[in-house]
């Protein structure tokens, strides 16, 4: 038994705390400012919507399936949230209750129908964007105040993201990885004709998979209008890209099944910091969005390489 | 379905029919015409995005618009407002397509990774050279390029009118030749394909380089059309490239296209905006309806077989 | 060897066709508690269909299976069974890779749940694995994605003998030991010997005949969907297992092929040494030569074939090049059939390349050849251009074939393409095939029925991904095809023949 077939294992799993770690050292080493309270938390700023974005992918990507629509998602709840959620709240949090059912219809009808959920997910972007620019044509809107005032939270020690991310990051780990029906949520992803045969309906687990996906897209929409305040349909479309990076950044594979809450949490963050990264690194704006394209290309690589060297 | 692409065009007939009603009469030709000339680029990629999603299912290429601004952009550049520099320019264009194609299958070929992030990250990519290269500036495109995509003849554009040849060009293609027979084994079966000689990864190769060539094509005429390239020129144009492959009745498993669909959806989607802005309504009921249309045609037709 | 044994199951006139193909004939056996049954046959003999009617993943089309109180189980399914104390272990893998041992067991037991659910989960699959493997050091922590093939068959051997509260009769092993080594394979009979001395019921299939000699009380062989021997094992020897999974000597001569006189110094047209080859054995064909490869499904024929076709793949940037070979699959469904096509492109896409013209492909060519072949091979169909899946099983491997032989491929390989095609389908292709040898064409022939080894020059037996024997002339009987497949590497004897065919 050679040493390196676990060492491989633990290399990959290390390798979004790492990553984190790398780029948070560059960015004290540039600008040592920002290890500072009111530093960390202007660079963590957005991380929590994009890391709930990202929370949401994962329990897609968990079940083999791809959410191209989350971004359009986010954006439709942050609308719901500035409007109708400030103005009539109970009448808010009916919509949002809907959306998640209908995130769960959505898991019922791909599975049933056998569709490929990256066209239906684009699908449902167009449907989300057009809700959300029904609901407030133009920018504006106003968060309600406890919204803004649960965001905006001061806390010892660390900025409240931090521990914010750490203790969600805790919960669907602890819900997913360590729970009885996780396993069978994740196995529905690496073997689901096992687990169809151990007597499981897969079309629960999907359509579980899928309303978790569609909380988890809510809490990010609320979160995200507490720090803005205000909300726009667009806001949030470059979370779709965003979340599927930070998935695989945390570790998470598209097929089997594989993922990590964590990882995920990690990812996420790690991509937020990114953008300030660049600026700091004097990287004019042009090039940050290509950037981050660079890095998800230079991990996926990373990661093949460490798999190859495995299996050696 | 026996002629799946009769209903997109039947689609589009019904809408126009519907605002013609509404408007008494008037501005039916105009409308077909703008319609005409604004489908045509839609078909444009439609066409590249089409024969990727025939390989199978997890094929698609999100690259297209970032292909379309940056091959936009760095066309215009070149040109200058220059008449004699039309043709360079052209070859720009599709030079730019065409290394977008390469290096997208490089990386799903090398890294392994579905299509979808492969042709994602290289968007992202794509998009930050356009942004650098083009630097904001709107170059105007030269005036004979200018002209010719926007003249018409006997009322009907004339870029359309070569579009409409070049997607008839590409129906042969598909249907007559090796390349188009192999797309299509391909996306029934790719293990028989490989087993009865198809050469799989050539030919997948060459239809992501085939999409990102459209696309620097489609760029090139579309920065000429809107007086140059800008910088969120072709964002649009992702989904609406895949809506037209959708609901022009190429089937999402794989391996049964239908080009006369493409027009035939692109002519139906942007009647359907025009009727719904001559209706009065928001842009926002226009979204909302094209998703509900994509989820109910897909659904409709099914998806992955059952052969595996 | 038992002390008391009552009948478990009762297998009652079961049967099992897939449509015209007859998997399973009217099959009485018994199966009892406390007693360890082997069950062996050669390919197509029924065994895989008759244990996943037992495990529930499958139901009968005749019969029934009676259970101990003598109640027929309706709707028998694999909840059923495991409800009943049934598990199997088949030869495919039913572990999720990405979840660890004991996350895997607990798929297993929807019983587990709750607080504390990994313990017990741990504990139990630990146990188990500590009792029928000691030593095995397999970490219950770890993905099962990440351990050896031989530690994952171990995980899934452990994991079907756990149980919650039901406790388990009757286990079948599909091929058990196949990737196992020496030591852990003797670890898993002896658990099995124990699980058999405390009343439990027992299933083995295996291709090691010593194994089922040695480890069962009562051997069950198979042939052509049925039973022909059911005796206690001590009644058996290596010999007459073999002789009775033979059939019937039948009258030779009249299809016996003449081996084609090769010339001298001539080079093979295609030469292949297997992957797991430990020998200098190498596959040779020569020009003009039906070559038959044997031995018992899935090892290494069918690897041999596509590793041969997609040796030589032509260079992608010359067009018009046409590979000298064609493959006619036998798994349609997945290897052959373009289910959206019709009949006649199906046909055409094997000789596309050659029929451009002017860069198109020529429709009047695709048309006369799918009428040619239409006529040739006698494919039933009112017109080609229907959509393919509006043939039969037996036409649609017709059109399969014609493929390969209306393309310009001078040799032809063949994955075992006969499998579950019609009597008479098959005649006409035979002739066929006899026919297209004539004209010089050359053979590659994988199958799993002793008939059409017949037609061969001389045949290869594979056996665990090598060739074990080449025989050919008066050496290639059906009994030393039997004794190669089901050989084992200890006492098998070299057999030389040289290529003039003299002894």
């Amino acid at each position: 038994m050679k040493a390196f077939i676990p060492s491989s294992r633990i290399l990959r799993s290390l390798l979004p705390a790492f990553s984190l770690t790398v780029l948070l050292i560059a960015i004290f080493y540039l600008q040592p400012r920002t290890m500072s309270y009111m530093g960390l938390n202007l660079l963590l700023n957005l991380a929590l919507p994009i890391a709930f974005a990202t929370l949401a992918q994962m329990c897609v990507i968990t079940v083999n399936d791809l959410d191209l629509g989350i971004g359009a998602f986010v954006g439709f709840v942050a609308c719901v949230g500035a409007t109708w959620l400030n103005d009539t709240p109970v009448l808010g949090a009916g919509v949002l209750i809907l959306c998640i059912a209908a995130y769960a219809a959505l898991g019922a009808l791909i599975h049933l129908r056998n569709l490929p959920s990256i066209v239906v997910t684009l699908g449902m972007s167009f449907f989300w964007l057009g809700l959300a620019l029904l609901v407030l044509p133009t920018p504006g809107g106003k968060a309600p105040d406890w919204v803004r005032a649960v965001m905006t939270v001061k806390t010892p020690g660390l900025p409240a993201t931090i521990y914010a991310s750490v203790l969600v990051a805790i919960l669907v780990h602890v819900a997913l990885m360590r729970s009885a029906y996780g396993v069978v949520l994740r196995g529905v992803g690496g073997n689901p004709r096992a687990v169809e045969r151990a007597g499981w309906s897969l079309l629960r687990a999907k359509m579980t998979m899928y309303s978790l996906a569609g909380f988890f897209g809510v809490l990010s929409g609320i979160s995200l209008i507490g720090l803005t305040t205000s909300a726009d349909a667009n806001i949030a479309l470059r979370y779709t890209l965003l979340s599927i990076a930070g998935v695989i950044l945390g570790g998470g594979e598209f097929v089997g099944g594989r993922i990590s809450p964590v990882g995920a949490v990690l990812g996420a963050i790690t991509l937020t910091l990114a953008g300030s990264f660049l600026s700091f690194l004097r990287i004019s704006p042009d090039w940050q969005i290509g950037a981050q394209g660079a890095i998800l290309i230079l991990v996926l690589a990373l990661r093949v390489l460490i798999n190859r060297a495995g299996s050696k | 379905m026996a002629k799946p692409w009769i209903w997109a065009f039947l689609g589009a007939f019904l809408v126009w029919f519907s605002t013609i009603v509404y408007t008494g009469g008037t501005g039916a030709g105009a409308i077909l015409s703008a319609a005409l000339s604004f489908a045509t680029f839609s078909v444009i990629v439609g066409i590249g995005q089409m024969y990727v999603i025939t390989l199978g299912p997890g094929n698609v290429d999100l690259s297209i618009p970032a292909t379309m601004t940056f091959a936009g952009a760095v066309s215009m550049k070149i040109m200058d407002t220059q008449d004699p520099m039309i043709l360079p320019g052209l070859g720009i264009a599709l030079l730019c397509g065409t290394a977008v194609g390469i290096f997208n299958y490089a990386l799903i070929r090398l890294l392994r990774i579905p299509p979808i992030i492969a042709t994602l990250s290289s968007s992202f990519l794509v998009q930050s050279c356009a942004i650098a290269y083009g630097r904001g500036l709107k170059i105007k495109p030269p005036e004979l390029l200018a002209d010719f995509t926007t003249v018409k003849i006997a009322g009907l554009p004339l870029l359309a009118l070569c579009v409409i040849a070049l997607a008839a060009i590409m129906s042969v293609v598909l249907h007559r030749t090796v390349f188009g027979r192999s797309v299509l084994a391909i996306g029934q079966n790719p293990r028989a394909a490989e087993l009865a000689g198809v050469k799989v990864g050539f030919i997948r190769f060459a239809t992501y380089t085939q999409s990102g060539i459209l696309a620097g094509l489609c760029g090139y005429l579309l920065a000429g059309f809107s007086g140059g390239a800008s910088l969120n020129m072709g964002a649009e144009y992702l989904l609406a490239s895949i809506a037209v492959v959708v609901i022009g009745g190429t089937s999402v498993a794989g391996g049964f296209a239908n080009l006369p669909g493409l027009w035939g959806a692109a002519l139906f989607m942007f009647l359907l905006v025009t009727m719904l802005n001559t209706f009065g309504l928001s842009a926002g009921i226009r979204l909302l309806l094209t998703g509900v249309i994509i989820v109910a045609v897909i659904t409709l037709a099914g998806g992955r077989r059952n052969n595996h | 060897m038992f002390e008391s044994s009552e009948r478990l199951i009762a297998v009652d006139g079961v049967g099992k066709s897939y449509g015209a193909v007859r998997a399973l004939g009217e099959v009485c056996l018994e199966i009892n508690s406390g007693q360890a049954l082997g069950i062996v046959g050669h390919n197509g003999a029924g065994k895989s269909t008759l244990i996943s009617i037992l495990a529930g993943t499958q139901l009968p089309s005749r019969g029934q299976l009676a259970f101990a109180d003598g109640e027929p189980m309706p709707g028998y399914g694999v909840g059923q069974a495991h409800a009943n104390g049934i598990r199997c272990v088949f030869q495919e893998l039913s572990l999720c890779p990405n979840l660890s041992v004991a996350e895997n067991a607990r798929i297993l037991h929807p019983a587990i749940r709750g607080f504390g659910w990994k313990a017990s989960a741990t504990r139990l699959i630990a146990g188990k694995l500590d009792e029928i493997f000691p030593g095995h050091g397999i970490n219950t922590g770890e993905p099962v994605g990440d351990l050896t093939i031989a530690k994952r068959q171990m995980v899934e051997i452990a994991r079907a003998f756990t149980f919650v509260d039901t406790p388990i009769r009757l286990v079948i092993l599909d091929e058990p030991t196949s990737s196992l080594d020496t030591v852990i394979a003797r670890q898993l009979l002896a658990h099995l010997r124990s699980f058999i001395d405390q009343g439990g019921a027992c299933i083995l299939i295996s291709h090691l005949l010593e194994e089922i000699l040695e480890n069962c009380d009562r051997i069950v062989v198979m042939r052509d969907g049925g039973v022909v021997a059911d005796r206690e094992a001590t009644a058996f020897t290596k010999t007459s297992l073999v002789a009775a999974m033979g059939s019937v000597a039948k009258e030779r001569g009249s299809t016996r092929r003449a081996p084609t006189k090769r010339k001298t110094g001539e080079q093979p047209l295609v030469s292949l040494r297997p992957a797991r080859q430990s020998d200098e054995r190498t596959l040779n064909v020569y020009t003009g030569e039906i070559v038959g490869l044997a031995g018992l499904s899935g090892h290494g024929q069918t690897e041999a074939l596509v590793d041969i076709y997609l040796k030589n793949p032509p260079s992608p940037l010359v067009s018009g090049t046409q590979r000298p070979m064609a493959l006619v699959p036998g798994d349609r469904q997945v290897d052959g059939v373009f289910p959206l096509w019709s009949i006649g492109r199906n046909i055409t896409i094997g000789s596309m390349r050659h029929m451009v013209r002017g860069g198109l492909i020529d429709q009047q060519a695709e048309e006369r050849l799918a009428e040619e072949w239409k006529r040739r091979i006698a494919i039933r169909t009112p017109d080609m251009h229907d959509n393919i899946l509006s043939l039969s099983g037996g036409n649609q491997q017709k059109a399969l074939f014609a493929r390969a032989l209306g393309s310009p491929a001078g040799i032809i390989l063949m994955d075992d393409p006969m499998r579950g095609v019609d009597i008479s389908t098959k005649q006409e292709v035979y002739e066929m095939i006899r026919e297209e040898a004539g004209l010089g064409r050359t053979f590659i022939w994988y199958t799993t029925e002793m008939d059409e080894l017949e037609h061969c020059d001389h045949v290869y037996v594979f056996r665990n991904g090598s060739i074990v024997a080449d025989l050919s002339g008066d050496e290639l009987t059906e009994q030393k095809v039997l004794q190669a497949s089901f050989e084992e590497s200890g006492d098998a004897e070299r057999r030389h023949t040289r290529v003039d065919g003299a002894p």
